[in-house]
């Protein structure tokens, strides 16, 4: 074809946008992705301002003990004599910093490794491989407070132990998208063009895999908070005197023995599971529109 | 005079598409009538509404595409509008339709015995009875040993095979009407006119209907009684084959059939017309002639007059204007080159290769995929591979560029021996020996721009950076006819012959040498890939490069092609003068490649059926690898002693142990000579060994 030839019409240059919008324009249709990010937005503003919006100082313990629901304390008073309420707005703070920054700590080593296993194969594939699978036969938390008595709690170690167990299932979902990708003729092309390995993996390579890693890091995020929870919960997460939802959970969940102070419990439980939830609406509705 | 009613009877057929809110047209108009053991064919290029058309008469269109006007008849009953118990009716007795990729058409995890007795079953058969009925309706589609076959999966069948079980359950309910969709355009050309002969031979046993779609011309002069040609969903032309072949009456029709190298045309004697422009996108509203924007013969009259159906014989119909002048459509493309295309054989070869030999392995297995392959090429040149699929050819144009490392032989470059490994060439080496790919989508990294896949190729290959890089770059899109505006698109974007033009710029960015060419225009229209060959010659013949250009399409390789190699299982088995390769004496391997190959001409060669399919690289047969399926095997000699590649005459080499005296000799007297073809030799999975007299 010859360009003398009238170019089509200027409509296929704003494509580009087009297509991007258009993804933007089925997540915004897409219920599941939608409630999922309104919960999310909604528990991230309250870990921003909540000790600012709260009726009360979440750490006040001045206030009478275990109250029943009220209008001035809404969700009641806890043993120590705080306030409910403001505590499970505050309580998404800690967990909310510890849980991405796992995640992400277990995504970017996860999406190296699955590169360069995925691309090389081999040896290294092999053995990356069978770690993988033993990584995998053992329970998140066992692992987790097995290495936090060892090594003693500390917030970062919380977050590194978390993300390094992530690293290895990362790295699997990743490998299995560039096995398919290198495959294909551009990875060859790009060779040929005397391409380094480390340029053709991540110039070339990376952003074609880019969906599968997005979905994958959400549903580690729910993973992770899941996890954080749970460590809290045993004493080797958060530690007092933080408003934490799992803290709260530990502090006062022997008292439902007596079954009347179920608000003390109830509140931080369901704030807890809206997140993990929200996370896991926001992912497959990432899954769904992504992986097409 | 009570004429039966019509096989199918399309009168004015609507068809749209709604797409982002609105509504666009695909099918405009369209009335086809085929009659009762009538084959008639529909062609047109991607984007025409040939499928659309198949998808409309099956009541199967997409969820958003709907009937707005006319009528559909299938032997005499309305269709449009079916649903329910009254559409499985139509589908399951009266119409049955066969896709391109018989691979997706099979359900992999059902064995192939209980998917084709379902058909049987669907009417009211026992499990038992329709198994039985299966099995023979395989052997109508003459699959040997069709017992066997019933109790695998399709992943252990072959392309040709499966299209055959799907064949088979197409016509196991003898249909009125059976629409073929591109049937054989993912086969090789072999197995390829193994299934148009099986199709052919049914159609005269069944005195069933055909619809056939397909882009190829040469398929439907083989296989075809009449003819509509599609373009933007109106049939703008429609008669008898030859009719339409010989004596086109629209623009359209008369460009398709240009572009076709056809009839031995080769690069030396000009270039290929092509089709100006692009098809009319969907969202246009077309309310004059649909061609007139690409046609050079357009006058006032077509841009605001839409154009009758002129009847031209009482069979024979266009829709334009100007019908009577249609086949003076003043060319596309001018036919002089400017340049000579001289290839100089005396110096040193450019490309030196010796005892090529590749073998994987593969669980335990030995794959020889290349075995002792030695050939040479000069600046200039073109060095055209042809071979079924298995033969090789890939695996040699990988092992040149240094993507796999062969187990044995050397690669020269201007007599220098490179590396065996890619990773292992200097960066000049790298540069000179390029590849442009069959599938541009695959060959482009989707997510980034055309801008910058081309900057970084003249980064890389070119030693070209700041400022002086956009310069070259413009430069480099112009010379491939790559429009500007395209450098900010992303390879989605772009059609796939612009998609193609980039994968050259890219290969061309630093003055190679040597540009392996993959099968760079099979997924390409005819027109786009007159385009893009004449894009080729065109570098060729300015720059001198070299070309290693492989296909299955034998018309495009002796088109563009000063030598042609032919390799079976890994070796090399003729290898000469295109012309000399074409018209023979040939390797028999060779003869029954050519024979398989329907053309727009027509006739000329008599089919020679090779027996089975490919033998598989792991074990390769004794003696000559072609034996088994060879129709001149000599009996003992050729099954226990390979043949040596000799010189059987000047620059002609040849592995077989027939002198080319009697090779010229048997093929000048047909091929009927020594094995007469058996209407039908069954084909199996396995390849049964060739009778020998």
């Amino acid at each position: 074809m010859s360009t003398a030839v009238p170019a089509p019409p200027a409509v296929e240059l704003s494509q580009a946008s087009i297509a991007r919008r258009e993804t933007l324009g089925q997540l915004a249709r897409s219920k599941t992705f939608i409630t999922g990010a309104i919960i999310i937005a909604f528990w991230v503003f309250c870990a921003i301002f909540g000790t600012k919006i709260a009726p009360h100082d979440p750490l006040d313990q001045s206030f009478p003990q275990l109250l029943g629901l009220s209008r001035t304390y809404p969700f009641g008073t806890d043993q120590l004599g705080r306030d409910v309420f403001s505590r499970v707005l505050a309580g998404a703070h800690d967990i909310l910093i510890i849980a991405p920054l796992a995640t992400l700590l277990g995504i970017v080593g996860g999406t190296i490794i699955g590169l360069v296993t995925g691309y090389f194969r081999g040896v290294v594939d092999d053995v990356v491989s069978r770690v993988v699978d033993a990584v995998l036969a053992l329970p998140l938390i066992v692992i987790a407070v097995t290495v936090l008595v060892g090594l003693g709690h500390s917030t970062l170690t919380v977050i590194v132990v978390i993300g390094l167990v992530f690293t290895p299932i990362v790295s699997r979902t990743v490998r299995a998208a560039v096995l398919a990708e290198r495959q294909l003729d551009y990875v060859a092309a790009s060779k040929l063009l005397g391409e380094r390995a480390p340029y053709v993996m991540f110039v070339e390579i990376l952003p074609n895999v880019m969906a599968p890693i997005v979905v994958e890091a959400t549903v580690r995020l729910g993973y992770a908070i899941f996890a954080v929870a749970g460590l809290t919960f045993l004493g080797f997460g958060v530690q007092p005197p933080s408003p934490d939802w799992a803290l709260q959970i530990a502090d006062n969940y022997t008292l439902l023995n007596a079954g009347t102070y179920w608000w003390t419990v109830l509140f931080p439980a369901l704030a807890i599971i809206s997140l993990v939830v929200a996370v896991n609406l926001v992912a497959d509705g990432l899954a769904r529109v992504l992986s097409r | 005079m009570t004429e039966p009613a019509p096989t199918l009877e399309i009168r004015n057929l609507d068809v749209v598409y709604r797409v982002r809110g609105r509504d666009r047209k695909i099918l405009r108009e369209v009335s086809l009538t085929i009659s009762r053991g009538e084959t008639y064919g529909l062609v047109g290029e991607s984007g025409c509404g040939k499928s659309t058309a198949a998808l409309a008469v099956v009541g199967y269109l997409a969820s958003n595409g709907r009937i707005t006007a006319g009528s559909i008849r299938v032997a005499g009953q309305d269709v449009v509008g079916l649903s329910g118990g009254a559409l499985r009716h139509l589908r399951a007795n009266d119409v049955s339709m066969v896709y391109q990729n018989p691979g997706e058409a099979l359900n992999p995890s059902i064995r192939i015995g209980d998917q084709v007795a379902e058909v049987f079953r669907i009417r009211g058969a026992e499990r038992p009875q329709a198994l039985e009925q299966a099995e023979k309706a395989l052997a109508r589609v003459q699959i040997a040993d069709p017992g066997s076959v019933l109790g695998r999966y399709p992943h252990q069948l072959s392309g040709g095979m499966q299209q055959r079980v799907v064949i088979a359950m197409a016509l196991a309910k003898d249909p009125a009407l059976l629409i073929l969709d591109e049937p054989t355009t993912s086969l090789d050309a072999t197995v390829e006119a193994e299934v148009l002969d099986l199709i052919q031979q049914l159609r005269s046993e069944f005195h069933t209907s055909v619809l056939f779609i397909t882009h190829n011309l040469g398929v439907i002069a083989k296989m075809c009684e009449r003819v509509g040609v599609l373009y933007a969903g109106r049939l703008v032309e429609e008669g008898p084959v030859k009719t339409i072949l010989n004596d086109p009456r629209h623009p359209y029709t008369v460009g398709l059939l240009r572009c076709v190298p056809r009839g031995g045309t080769r690069k030396d004697r000009g270039r290929l017309d092509t089709i100006p422009g692009f098809l009319p996108s969907i969202d246009q509203e077309l309310r004059a002639c649909v061609f007139a924007d690409r046609c050079g013969l357009a006058q006032e009259v077509c841009r605001t007059d839409e154009p009758p159906l002129y009847r031209i014989t009482a069979d024979h119909a266009s829709r334009c204007h100007f019908h009577e002048q249609a086949q003076e459509l003043p060319r596309a493309t001018p036919e002089e080159l400017g340049q000579p295309l001289a290839v100089d054989r005396s110096g040193t070869p450019l490309l030196q290769v010796d005892d090529l030999t590749k073998v994987f392995e593969q669980q335990g297995r030995h794959i020889h995929a290349l075995e002792g392959v030695s050939a040479a090429l000069w600046p200039g040149e073109t060095l055209g591979l042809v071979g079924e699929s298995g033969s090789g050819k890939t695996t040699f144009a990988r092992a040149l560029l240094g993507l796999v490392a062969p187990s044995r032989g050397t690669v020269q470059l201007d007599g220098r021996s490179l590396p065996p490994r890619l990773s292992l060439r200097t960066q000049q080496d790298v540069r000179v020996l390029q590849i442009v790919f069959q599938n541009p989508d695959s060959a482009l990294n989707r997510r980034h721009t055309v801008r910058r896949i081309l900057r970084r190729s003249l980064k890389k290959l070119a030693s070209i950076a700041g400022g002086a890089l956009e310069a070259r770059l413009l430069k480099l899109a112009s010379s491939v006819r790559l429009a500007e505006r395209y450098l900010t698109a992303r390879p989605k974007q772009l059609s796939g012959g612009l998609k193609q033009r980039v994968a050259i710029a890219r290969a061309f960015a630093g003055e190679p040498r040597l540009v392996v060419c993959d099968e760079p225009t099979s997924a390409l229209d005819v027109s786009v890939q007159a385009a893009i060959l004449n894009l080729l010659v065109e570098l060729q013949a300015q720059r001198r490069v070299a070309y290693i250009f492989i296909s299955h399409d034998l018309g495009v390789v002796r088109y563009i092609s000063d030598r042609i190699a032919v390799l079976y299982l890994g070796r090399l088995m003729e290898l000469g003068p295109a012309a000399v390769v074409f018209d023979g004496p040939h390797h028999p391997y060779t003869e029954a490649l050519l024979s398989a190959v329907p053309t727009i001409d027509g006739g000329g060669r008599a089919r020679i059926k090779l027996a089975g399919e490919i033998p598989s690289a792991a074990a390769p047969p004794s003696g000559c690898v072609f034996h088994t399926r060879c129709h001149r095997n000599l009996g003992e000699i050729c099954e226990n002693e390979e043949p040596p590649l000799v010189e059987v005459e000047d620059s002609h080499l040849m592995r077989c142990h027939i002198p080319i005296e009697e090779l010229r000799k048997l093929q000048r007297k047909g091929s009927t000579a020594m094995a007469p073809p058996t209407p039908s030799p069954p084909t199996s999975a396995a390849p049964l060994p060739a009778s020998s007299s």
